[in-house]
């Protein structure tokens, strides 16, 4: 029997396991919702196709599966392109499928057309033009394929509308087979063993663990070798959740707005042990002096991420959760009697530090979106999923949302994109209907996909949003405070909408606290709503994220408050 | 430092535009590239020749590594290798250079391809250094045009990129 390319596609879908997708319809997919219609694949409708991918992202990173996305021809495609940027940036494993005029028309400027592949070649892991409908299956068996293996990332198909329409018979492959893409999963036997030994005899190590500890599921390896080896532990924002904020190894997040004790303890170790981090510029400082008394080993899935910013002693190209596992594999034949004693100078000499700074705010009259994080983690007990978008809200959410456990936090690290958080909330939402999902926003942030409330309501996803409403693009407004001499040059946003009032317009539940002794109840009502619901803090307008690196100086070098 | 590296890879569209755009994404130099199909119509082989430091190149190696369609990367630079570029050189010619212009062309072992009253079209094959004396050579003599085609490289003996 003979299938349409549209037909095709959904089976296609099918095979991979794929329940929900997030999309928008346009005049050169038609066919494909034709077929949706009677399938039982859940289709959600987002406001904006930006939405869609961030959406479908949000469900990749709280699932661990492909995240799906459908979009039409030229506009649809086009305004996908910074959800690609952003899962491509943080390797998060999505498929987007893009409509595309007829195979005859491309490249004669026909109506919608966009040459989408060309546009998004730069923001994509891999990406297919479908040129002939025999060719359907096997493409979207290595889009997928191409998403989760290796560095994980977003892969788009472009289908033209006569592939969609044409038929062919239907058969998905069992396997891949790709000449050129062979990811590396375990890493060298030699390097490992060397790892090892070099953990076992420094006297200062330190763990700095990123988003590729959660990409590649090793929390509980991770978390084992800490607490074998007593090795402390810091985490890249897109690390968070990868180890146990709470454990008392735990030094919480390095970096531009890390930990005082994070910063100096990468800045004193002996030996960094960096397992899915890349050296993001954000994380490192001035490089130079970055752990600078240090040997490193770099542990990572993508060959080109070792030695491209720091120098590695150590390189092991491979799964971090085979490696972990091997670590501890070879550390359990080492006698590590006696260990407590040696490693306790170098845990004393973080405990002065933690001592001495720790995460604080001062409390006045007037709400703390510090305290308003705090509190969200306390009426939840961090039983949540937690989405930021970007600026102050996501720092103060990393600094003081203590997470303590993998794929409950979204954010968008490397891109570090504005309208991210709320449709990837939709995403984990999605999947996780019974779960608390919880969008930390600032006020500029949220109005970059305000839209998207109508989804919200009309899915009858109850995703909280908290606004930290300062009034302000607060982040650029603290540089501006730093270093443009309070020149607050368009960061100013008092012409906002009334939230509790737009809540209400879109059908969703609005709440506001001004005073903080209101902040508790809101939570309480927001939480306890059946439904979606935006909470409106009105927070200290001027209030700065701290501690604070300024970018290239070296990590010691913290600015306090 | 210069660099030779070739670059085997599916024999797809857009697969060149995915090798062009690495480097040009990531403020990276081509200094010249070829391509063509292999023995393997469905395998094309790119030879191209870059320059920066050690961990520019190393980059570079592994960056299109990374890329599916790429199927192998060597840099040649490494090993033994025969480098060759063919250049079509058309010059001037009168009555007072054209014997001149034939004795070049034949030290070079070039060949003229194509004469026309004014003009002599020499066609050249060679290392680096011979291309670039044929052409310094010939430069006085009065050069109207040139193209180059860019290197191509393969390895010395049996081994093979
Ligand atoms: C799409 C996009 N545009 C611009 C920026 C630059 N930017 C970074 S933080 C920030 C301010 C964010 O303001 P808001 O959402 O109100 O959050 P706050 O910092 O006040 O918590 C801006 C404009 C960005 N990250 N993303």
């Amino acid at each position: 029997m003979k299938l349409t390319g549209a037909e095709i596609l959904i089976e296609c879908l099918k095979k991979e396991g794929v329940e929900t997708i997030f999309g928008y319809p346009g005049g050169v997919v038609l066919n494909i919702y034709d077929v949706l219609y009677d399938s039982d694949i859940r289709h959600i409708l987002v406001r904006h196709e930006q939405a869609a991918v961030h959406a479908a992202d949000g469900f990749a990173r709280a699932t661990g599966k492909v995240g799906v996305a459908l979009v039409t021809s030229g506009p649809g495609a086009t305004n996908t392109i910074t959800g690609l940027a952003t899962a491509y940036m943080d390797s998060i494993p999505i498929v987007v499928i893009s409509g595309q005029v007829p195979t005859g028309l491309i490249g004669n400027d026909a109506f919608q057309e966009a040459d989408i592949v060309g546009i998004t070649r730069p923001c994509t892991k891999h990406n297919f033009l479908v040129k002939d409908v025999a060719d359907l299956a096997r493409i979207m068996k290595e889009a997928f394929y191409i998403a989760a293996s290796g560095r994980p990332g977003p892969v788009l198909v472009d289908l033209p509308k006569d592939v969609v329409v044409s038929s062919t018979k239907f058969s998905y492959p069992e396997s891949v087979s790709l000449r050129g893409y062979n990811p590396n999963y375990e890493g060298h036997p030699g390097q490992i063993k060397k790892a090892v030994a070099a953990i076992m005899e420094a006297k200062k190590p330190l763990i700095y663990a990123g988003g590729g500890v959660i990409l590649s599921n090793a929390s509980a390896e991770l978390t084992a070798l800490a607490k074998k080896l007593d090795i402390p532990v810091t985490m890249t924002l897109m690390g968070l959740g990868g180890f146990p904020g709470s454990d008392p190894l735990s030094l919480g997040m390095l970096g531009m707005h890390g930990t005082y004790c994070a910063n100096m303890a990468v800045t004193e170790c002996d030996l960094l042990i960096a397992v899915g981090a890349r050296f993001d510029d954000r994380v490192t400082g001035k490089v130079d002096e970055f752990a600078p008394g240090a040997r490193i080993i770099h542990v990572d899935i993508d060959p080109t991420s070792i030695s491209k910013n720091v120098k590695v002693d150590i390189p092991i190209v491979g799964d971090v959760k085979r490696v972990l596992a091997k670590w501890l594999e070879l550390i359990d034949k080492e006698n590590i009697s006696g260990r407590d004693e040696e490693i306790k100078p170098w845990l004393d000499e973080i405990a002065g530090w933690r001592a001495h700074h720790t995460l604080s705010y001062e409390k006045t009259e007037e709400i703390k979106p510090q305290y308003v994080v705090e509190m969200l983690r306390e009426v939840t007990g961090g039983d949540c999923i937690i989405s930021t978008e970007v600026g102050q809200n996501q720092m103060w959410a990393a600094q003081f949302f203590t997470l303590d456990k993998p794929r409950c936090w979204l954010t968008s690290g490397g891109l570090g994109t504005m309208g991210y958080g709320f449709p990837a909330a939709i995403g984990a939402q999605a999947a996780f209907p019974g779960k608390t999902v919880i969008d930390i926003a600032g006020d500029g942030s949220i109005q970059m996909n305000i839209q998207e409330l109508a989804t919200v309501v009309q899915y009858k996803l109850p995703v909280k949003i908290a606004i930290l409403n300062n009034r302000y693009l607060g982040m650029v407004r603290q540089w501006q405070e730093l270093f443009y001499g309070k020149r607050y040059s368009h960061t100013v946003m008092d012409y906002a909408p009334d939230f509790v009032k737009l809540a209400e317009a879109y059908g969703a539940l609005g709440l506001r606290a001004t005073k903080p002794e209101e902040v508790r109840e809101v939570i309480e009502k927001g939480l306890a709503h059946d439904g979606p619901v935006i909470m409106d803090f009105q927070v200290a307008r001027e209030e700065g994220v701290y501690p604070m690196v300024p970018a290239g100086v070296a990590l010691s070098k913290m600015l306090l408050a | 430092m210069r660099h030779t590296i070739t670059v085997t890879v599916e024999n797809e569209f857009g697969v060149l535009s995915r090798v062009v755009g690495l480097f040009s994404g990531r403020g990276f130099n081509i200094d010249s590239l070829s391509v063509a199909e292999t023995m393997d119509p469905t395998v094309s082989r790119m030879t191209i020749v870059t320059r920066g430091d050690d961990q520019i190149i190393e980059q570079i190696t592994k960056q299109l590594n990374k890329l599916v369609n790429v199927i192998k990367v060597v840099d040649l630079t490494m090993g033994d290798y025969i480098g060759r570029e063919m250049v079509l050189v058309k010059m001037n010619a009168n009555e007072k250079t054209k014997a001149e212009i034939l004795r070049l062309s034949e030290i070079f072992r070039g060949k003229i391809v194509d004469v026309s009253p004014s003009t002599y079209t020499i066609e050249l094959t060679g290392d680096d250094g011979k291309i670039k004396a044929a052409l310094e050579l010939l430069q006085p003599l009065g050069i109207k045009e040139i193209v180059r085609t860019g290197r191509v490289a393969i390895q010395r003996g049996s081994v093979s990129a």
